[in-house]
């Protein structure tokens, strides 16, 4: 930390997640809001996997971009990787955004601390419980809303599962990928497309119909929900993505995030994907443990939570917030960002731009 | 009939349900109508005004009122 001419702090954050593509990641949004913060200047070091994710060439962004090794090198050849940089540049604050990364951030948390990066993360626990295979009894236990599912293992338990959930049925990656599905041939289908790419189980679904409602939340690892702001899906992709959303006014929503929190006692950033009925019941589809891409709306409605997540990575204190601007809107764009090439080849040829 | 409290509408007609997100654009004489309805005006008032104020026979007034109140209605705009 070093204090700059208008005597914020400056802190040196790490951020990744920086693709900024059609499935975004949710990095560069995360920089953007953190870069509004007005409590601290920053100095944003870029963590990237791949030599073309965007963001490692939006200079006025990130000032520095390191690679780092894939999530399947595991948490030791990270925690070198991390230790160079960190000689390099100083790390305050590490920001992952990945879900794959997620788990070894957390193994390497404390050892991160010793070095005096910080960050402030769920526990391997808490990314078990809301895991979708997990999900359902998940909201059992705390008395939320999940649609009813099955795993399968093998192709043929499809008819069972789907004499159980009737269709449509949702069939779904550990991981990734949605199909709804309208006849037994089509969840055959899905089923060997999705256990091919993601492999086994595969999820089976009730299919829920409603509106496409996302839920930012942040807890402070102790049961309080410092912030949640809900944006119902305006304009999604064939990936499901939100395009366009905005900022609603329900408190039911915002008690859902808070039973989610205070259930959990969260830590960190996370995403509650609803599917709101009809009827106004909200059924939980997924439960992120990251910040979402859309995640700069929150600072754009007046709860910058980036920014309050460096201040509880950092120990500072960070009161609740209890107002948002509703009827934010965004409008997500495509950009063609030039470069030269000799910034690829430095990114690819030597880990660094 | 009450519109809900946290409606948003303007002159032009734009209204706006912030627990949805719902958007509507109404033409001028809806516009009017929930003008008046945020005033807490009866449905009563406003038809005896509108009869007043337009050159509209009570039976269209009573039908296109029902078909205003059905739209509203549709799209969760009244308490």
């Amino acid at each position: 930390m070093s204090a700059t001419a208008d005597h914020r702090p400056r802190y040196v954050i790490g951020v990744t997640g920086l693709n900024a593509i059609d499935s975004p990641g949710p990095g560069v949004a995360v920089i953007r809001a953190l870069r509004e913060s007005p409590d601290f200047a920053v100095r944003i070091i870029g963590l990237s996997y791949e030599a073309l994710e965007p963001g490692i060439y939006m200079h006025e962004l990130v000032d520095k971009t390191y690679q780092l090794p894939y999530p399947s090198a595991g948490t030791q050849v990270l925690l070198e990787r991390l230790g160079e940089i960190h000689e390099r540049e100083g790390l305050d604050v590490i920001i992952p955004n990945f879900d794959a990364e997620l788990p070894n951030f957390v193994r390497l948390a404390s050892r991160l601390a010793a070095l005096g990066i910080r960050t402030f993360l769920p526990t391997l626990e808490q990314l078990e419980a809301r895991d979708k295979l997990n999900l359902r009894a998940f909201g059992e236990a705390h008395g939320l809303l999940v649609p009813r599912q099955r795993l399968l293992h093998r192709a043929d338990e499809l008819a069972a599962a789907a004499d159980e959930l009737g269709y449509p049925l949702v069939v779904k990656g550990r991981f990734y990928d949605a199909v709804v599905a309208h006849t037994l041939e089509q969840a055959r289908k899905a089923f060997h497309q999705i256990s091919a790419k993601w492999g086994l189980p595969v999820i089976a679904q009730e299919f829920v119909q409603g509106h496409e409602i996302n839920v930012a939340a942040l807890g402070d690892g102790t049961g309080r929900t410092l912030s949640a702001v809900p944006m119902r899906k305006l304009y999604i992709t064939d990936k499901g993505k939100a395009w366009a959303g905005i900022t609603l006014e329900d408190e039911t929503l915002l008690q859902l995030a808070r039973r989610f929190v205070a259930g959990t006692q969260w830590r960190g950033g996370c995403e509650l994907e609803i599917m709101r009925t009809a009827d106004g019941r909200p059924y939980i589809l997924e439960i992120n443990p990251r910040f979402p891409a859309w995640i700069y709306l929150t600072a754009a409605a007046g709860q910058n939570q980036p920014a309050a997540l460096v201040r509880l990575a950092l120990g500072l204190p960070t009161e609740p917030w209890t107002q948002y601007a509703v009827g934010r809107m965004f409008i997500r764009y495509a950009w063609d960002l030039i470069t030269d090439n000799h910034e690829f080849h430095q990114i690819s040829a030597f880990g660094e731009l | 009939m009450k519109l809900k409290k946290n409606i948003a509408t303007s002159e032009t007609g734009f209204i706006f349900n912030p627990a949805t997100g719902d958007s509507f654009t109404a033409n001028a004489l809806a516009t009017e109508i929930l003008q008046l309805l945020k005033q807490d005006r009866s449905p009563a008032d406003i038809k005896t005004l509108l009869l007043n104020r337009y050159d509209v026979e009570p039976n269209q007034l009573e039908k296109d009122w029902d078909d205003l109140v059905a739209q509203l209605r549709d799209h969760q705009l009244l308490d």
